[in-house]
């Protein structure tokens, strides 16, 4: 350096924080920090005070969600709000993180609030009402009370699934039903999942207690124990490690998954996909929107909701997050309309009983099936 | 006045990391405690008497601790020859598989037991182990994630040991593995405390292996305070099992502190000097056994992955990595079936690279400061005391659940002038939280073997304290330097827990998009998964073999 | 440069200096005054507090009571590098990423001396030790005696107001220790250098030192010029770390007694301080004998006197129980104060 060579003494000090700053500014170039676009932009413009929504939209919803990316778009340049979306967990994480920051919320929009943690969510009074124009006729069916708090927007079945390649090439009958999962012709050959970590695995359990009733299932899971079931942490675990049907190839050909599974494993020339989902086995899970109390921006949320239950985002539901729309306006894709029907009957427990006694169930499980 | 400034200076030095862990870390944790713990603003200990009195907590605790106790051991006992081969002897492709030996630390846990379970399940190249979902999968998994935090924060330290204390103890007589055990190790002992309390945190708070491996057969406190917070909202419990949690941590890293003091002698260490020597016969042993658990317990786990991720419908190919670009999605008018990701995986991958180098400079500032303050001894014998559990404060986040802190940042960092939430510094700051205790564990070692002596002889010629570091610290710390850095950049690449909470679903990391691919059906989903699990392997190797590279040049050969 | 003018406040002061650590005192109220171009040695037995004192002088260890002035002005509060005084290590503790040139010039940067000024300077160091030509040398690949020399080169250079030297050859082999003592001491003298010097050995302090100082359980027992204290301790305590094994009282030789030793005086004798002489005045009885350096020690018993060292010159000695005559050789004995 020249400039070094004139000036014989340079502080150290000086020099050191020199060249902390040269490498900071260039780690900056190279980091999200140092990258402000839309943050500090969009944090402080807030609802417009008329009817007319504009500004941020803040959605808080679950680590499932997905929405078509040129879809949104649209709708932002529609509705003149920007959207953005926070997905702090899965759908529990979602309702408790709610409910612990209800005094500055998170957001101003919500989705994602299952049937099994609906009753916490209207009880913990985290939501405001709203009774979208949008609302298709079946979704108020879905609705957990009447306060129009909760907008059902999809809905699906978890259902045992089996491989019937597996059973074929055995010979053996494909079961149907929940009973048939406890008897010895079937032994070592189901896997579900831990109803304490997985929601799957949790509305499986909830199936199970409206089959055989509060004094009833224990001794139904007591048999499968007996039967041999497997339990995986998570759904992904059951269903790529242990399940025969899957690309994971693993040993067991049944396994609790969801109605909407077999169009993932079918060739979309076939006329049958490989595996099935056991219809006499589900439970409804339905998928709620709302308006989050003390939203900043009331009027962006509610248009956010009725966005969401409008025919275009409706049909984008199945690819997008693996739910049927409850729209009946929406069309499914093909592969799911002849791959995937639903449950005609599903089990279904009340979201105030689902609330009042899941704690307890899960330990009664865990203590029944784990030991 | 001088002496003023000085003390103004060390109270900064001090106060940046203080800050940093306080409202990052602290502030947090103690919010949400409080919210379990106090009813109406008052003390409530009801909770712990309710939570002791159920067997099953003394259950779950006694299995933390037991696999806590045999994935350190056994990291451990593995580690040090590994530490030995890859640190100490030289050999064509040393560096690639130093790196490759830090892979497994970085990749997630959901996709590790995916491949981890199908070597073990029935018809899994392993199944003849008949290990699935028992206690020793469980164990070699917490070995598989932690032998490269071993054999990296030993070999950072046996790289600067000089060769010739080993060599007068085999003039004398030794056998090499007297020397050994004479002469060598208890120079070790420093690096191999630290690297176990660091194990031993990430075991007993391993949550993802645990479950996948273990199956609910295996719950852990970490475990039960993500199920009570997250699924019952029963802060009472979750504050109860942290705060066991925290009493369980503290005391491991008081053991391990107390064993490092023993041995905290100067030691004499060679700052650059090439240490490694070309491998010898006598060093078959420990090359045996490390090339057996590279092999055997990294690699086929690894080979595994990368299998699944060129296995595709129709036979082999790149298909699934084809699909990375084309972020999941196609086109919904198509019939078929999608993937519904907010962006490609080459986007997360950028992001994750970004967000990587923020949680690694702010990890090193945060962490050299901190070391720099450890290494210093003031006369003051209260300042001393201060000083020695500094550094263990920072290893604190490490010992408590993503899950505790991700929920405190929630109800603290939601005002302003911290409103932080939504922002995009959360999540390399929450990162750098937890890649902290890594940078300071590989270079405090070091720098406590520099001769408190060779500081004051640059001192009484004129070098101020700032200087003294430039001239005698960062010279020894070299290497150092750089394999905290990877480090630092592998904690940030491969953290899970907190990110998932912190993560803005549009600007997502490559762990966070792995974990929804493979939360969806659809052997394309789970192709994807597996190549983007391949391709974060790819860049942890990349990064750790240029960080390995990497090395401060001695300050004072500048002009 | 300063002369030898020994005007009050030009040197180094130390008044009443005391430093504990926790419970012990290490150094216990030392006063100590070093005059320009002085080299003063410290001399004591391993953890009499000798190197503290040095350590609380550079400023490393804060003192407790006591000022430390320099040219009249109290050093306290000034940090370590503002002292201008340079510090020799035992072990050298050079810098293991510099070459030896880097070493030697290291303070002149500090100092901010320009890149021409450094490598004359260092040249001319490398000289005065020895070493010219190897400044491109690594630390790592020189002897213990060279890196010492490095060490030295590299203190000297910055031109320190005070040099303070901690046991630095202390590392050394004997033979070099000795030739490195003498180089020391001309190195020392020719730059005029004001030094404090800490050693356990006292031809190494004496050798070297202007005036030697014997420090133990942290206080100064007794600082005077070498001769004197060698020649007159202060007491027995002092006298007996110089080497002097035997007490006895000055009377108790008679006639014998050493010119400048009153009656009443103690005298401290050392295995040299009574030689076999068919003249001599004292006769003693052979207890035991051995093999020494040029000649043969011997263990006698002297009546009023007790049992006592003595030498012999060449090897034929008359062995045990044999009665010998003896001479007190006066330069090799202390006289001492009445006890």
């Amino acid at each position: 350096m020249f400039t070094t060579t004139i000036r014989t003494r340079r502080r150290p000090a000086a020099r050191a924080a020199a060249a902390l700053a040269a490498a900071a500014l260039a780690l900056t170039a190279c980091s999200t920090i140092g990258d402000n676009e839309e943050t500090s932009a969009d944090s402080d413009s807030s609802a417009g005070t008329g009817g007319t929504p504009s500004g941020t939209v803040v959605l808080v919803t679950h680590d499932s969600f997905a929405v078509d990316k040129k879809l949104l778009a649209d709708f932002e340049a529609e509705s003149g709000l920007t959207v953005q979306t926070r997905a702090p967990g899965d759908a529990g994480t979602l309702v408790n993180q709610l409910v612990l920051t209800k005094e500055s919320p998170l957001g101003d929009a919500v989705f994602g609030i299952d049937n099994s943690f609906a009753s916490r969510a209207l009880s913990a009074d985290i939501l405001q009402p709203y009774a979208s124009p949008e609302t298709p006729p079946p979704a108020a069916e879905l609705a957990v009370d009447d306060s129009d708090r909760l907008t059902a927007v999809d809905y699906g079945d978890v259902c045992i699934n089996i491989d019937r390649t597996w059973f074929a090439e055995r010979d053996v009958p494909e079961p149907q039903t929940l009973e048939d999962l406890a008897d010895p012709a079937y032994k070592d050959l189901l896997v579900v999942s831990n109803p304490a970590t997985s929601s799957p695995g949790l509305a499986f359990l909830l199936a199970t207690v409206d089959a055989f009733g509060t004094d009833g299932w224990l001794n139904y899971w007591a048999a499968l124990r007996d039967n041999g079931v497997k339990v995986s942490d998570s759904w992904s675990d059951a269903y790529f490690v242990d399940f025969s049907g899957s690309q994971g190839k693993g040993p067991r050909p049944i396994v609790l998954s969801y109605a909407s599974s077999p169009p993932f494993e079918a060739d979309p020339e076939a006329d049958e996909a490989p595996t099935r989902a056991l219809l006499d086995t589900c439970f409804r899970q339905v998928e709620y929107a709302g308006v989050i109390s003390g939203a900043e921006n009331p009027e962006g949320a509610q248009a956010l909701i009725d966005f969401m239950l409008s025919t275009r985002f409706q049909e984008t539901i199945p690819n997008e997050m693996y739910m049927y729309p409850v729209s009946e306006r929406a069309e499914l894709p093909t592969a799911w309309a002849r791959f995937g029907p639903l449950a005609d009957k599903p089990f279904e427990v009340s979201a105030d009983e689902i609330d009042a006694n899941r704690e307890e169930w899960i330990k009664q499980w865990t203590d029944t099936v784990v030991g | 006045m001088d002496r003023h400034r000085r003390r103004v200076g060390v109270a900064l030095a001090g106060l940046v990391p203080m800050g940093f862990l306080g409202v990052f870390f602290a502030w947090p944790v103690a919010s949400i405690l409080a919210r379990g713990l106090l009813v109406d603003g008052a003390l409530d200990l009801g909770g712990f008497a309710e939570v002791f009195d159920s067997d099953r907590t003394w259950r779950i605790i006694g299995q933390t601790l037991a696999q806590s106790v045999a994935g350190t051991t056994l990291a451990v006992l593995l580690g040090v020859p590994g530490a030995y081969v890859l640190y100490r002897c030289r050999f064509p492709g040393r560096a690639v598989v130093r790196a490759l030996v830090t892979v497994p630390f970085v990749l997630p846990t959901v996709v590790v037991g995916v491949a981890f379970r199908s070597l073990l399940v029935d018809g899994g190249a392993l199944a003849f182990l008949d290990a699935d979902g028992t206690f020793a999968a469980v164990v070699a998994a917490l070995v598989f994630f932690n032998y490269a935090v071993v054999v990296r924060t030993v070999g950072a330290m046996w790289a600067h040991l000089d060769p010739r204390a080993e060599q007068a103890a085999r003039a004398l007589g030794a056998s090499p593995a007297r020397a050994f055990r004479e002469v060598t190790l208890p120079a070790l002992t420093p690096a191999i405390a630290s690297a176990a309390s660091l194990v031993f945190l990430f075991c007993a708070t391993a949550f993802g292996t645990v479950l996948v491996l273990g199956g609910p057969a295996y719950g852990t406190v970490e475990t039960e305070i993500w199920i009570q917070t997250t699924q019952f909202l029963d802060l009472r419990t979750a504050a109860v099992l942290s705060t066991v949690q925290l009493a369980v941590v503290t005391l491991s890293l008081t053991v391990s502190a107390w064993s490092r003091r023993r041995r905290e002698t100067a030691l004499r260490v060679q700052s650059d000097a090439e240490t490694a020597r070309p491998l010898r016969r006598a060093d078959l042993p420990a090359v045996l056994v490390t090339a057996a658990v590279v092999l055997a317990l990294l690699m086929a786990p690894l080979a595994s992955l990368l299998a699944g991720s060129l296995r595709t419908p129709d036979g082999w190919g790149l298909h699934n990595f084809a699909n990375l670009a084309t972020s999941g999605q196609r086109s919904t008018a198509e019939p078929g079936l999608g993937v519904g990701l907010e962006v490609s995986v080459w986007q997360a991958a950028l992001n994750s690279l970004r967000i990587a180098v923020d949680a690694t400079w702010i990890a090193m500032v945060v962490g050299v400061l901190v070391c720099v303050l450890v290494t210093r001894r003031p006369h003051r014998p209260g300042a001393r005391r201060a000083l020695s559990v500094f550094d263990a404060v920072f290893m604190l986040p490490l010992g408590v659940s993503a899950v505790t802190v991700g929920f405190g940042f929630l109800i603290t960092l939601d005002r302003p002038p911290l409103d932080l939430r939504s922002s995009v510094v959360l999540v390399p700051i929450a990162q750098a939280v937890v890649a902290v205790p890594l940078v300071i564990r590989t270079l405090l070692p070091v720098l406590r073997s520099i001769d408190e002596r060779l500081r004051e002889a640059a001192a009484v010629l004129g070098a101020g304290p700032a200087r003294v570091f430039t001239a005698v610290d960062l010279p020894v710390l070299g290497r150092s330097l750089g394999l905290a850095v990877g480090f630092a950049f592998a904690v940030s690449l491969g953290e899970f827990g907190a990110t998932s909470f912190l993560a803005r679903p549009d600007r997502p990391t490559l762990p966070v998009v792995i974990f929804r691919l493979i939360g969806r059906p659809g052997a394309d989903n789970l192709g994807m998964a597996l190549a983007a699990s391949v391709v974060l392997a790819a860049m942890t190797t990349l990064v750790i073999g240029l960080a390995e590279r990497f090395r401060v040049h001695s300050a004072g050969a500048e002009v | 440069m300063t002369g030898h003018d020994g005007a009050t406040g030009s040197g180094l002061e130390l008044r009443e200096v005391a430093v504990t650590f926790g419970a012990t005192t290490a150094v216990d109220d030392v006063s100590l005054c070093i005059e320009p171009a002085e080299v003063v040695a410290l001399l004591g037995p391993s953890g009499c507090g000798k190197s503290t004192l040095l350590r609380a002088v550079a400023g490393l260890e804060p003192t407790d009571r006591g000022t430390v002035r320099w040219a009249g002005t109290d050093l306290r509060g000034v940090p370590v590098h503002r002292r201008g005084f340079g510090l020799l290590f035992q072990d050298g503790q050079l810098f293991p990423h510099r070459d030896v040139a880097g070493n030697v010039e290291f303070g002149l940067r500090m100092a901010g001396v320009k890149r021409a000024g450094r490598q004359a300077r260092v040249g001319e160091l490398l000289e005065l030790v020895g070493l010219s030509g190897r400044g491109g040398r690594r630390v790592a690949s020189l002897s213990g005696g060279e890196q010492q020399r490095v060490a030295l080169a590299r203190s000297l250079a910055p031109r320190p107001r005070l040099l303070l030297l901690d046991e630095p050859l202390s590392a050394l082999d004997r033979g070099l220790r000795e030739r490195l003592a003498t180089d020391l001491r001309e190195i020392l003298r020719r730059t005029s250098t004001t030094a404090l010097y800490v050693t356990h050995d006292h031809d190494e302090a004496f050798t070297i030192a202007d005036r030697v100082g014997v420090m133990d359980h942290g206080r100064l027992l007794q600082i005077a010029p070498a001769e004197q204290l060698w020649r007159r301790p202060a007491d027995e305590q002092v006298a007996q770390f110089l080497g002097y094994d035997w007490f006895v009282p000055a009377s108790a030789l008679g006639a014998a007694r050493p010119r400048g030793a009153g009656p009443d005086d103690v005298l401290g004798l050392r295995p040299e301080s009574l030689v076999v002489d068919a003249d001599g005045p004292i006769i003693g009885l052979v207890v035991d004998r051995h093999r020494t350096r040029g000649g043969t020690g011997l263990l006698v018993h002297i009546d009023g006197i007790g049992t006592v060292g003595a030498r012999a010159p060449g090897t034929a000695v008359p062995g045990p129980a044999a009665r010998v005559r003896l001479r007190l050789e006066p330069a090799v004995t202390a006289v001492l104060p009445p006890a």
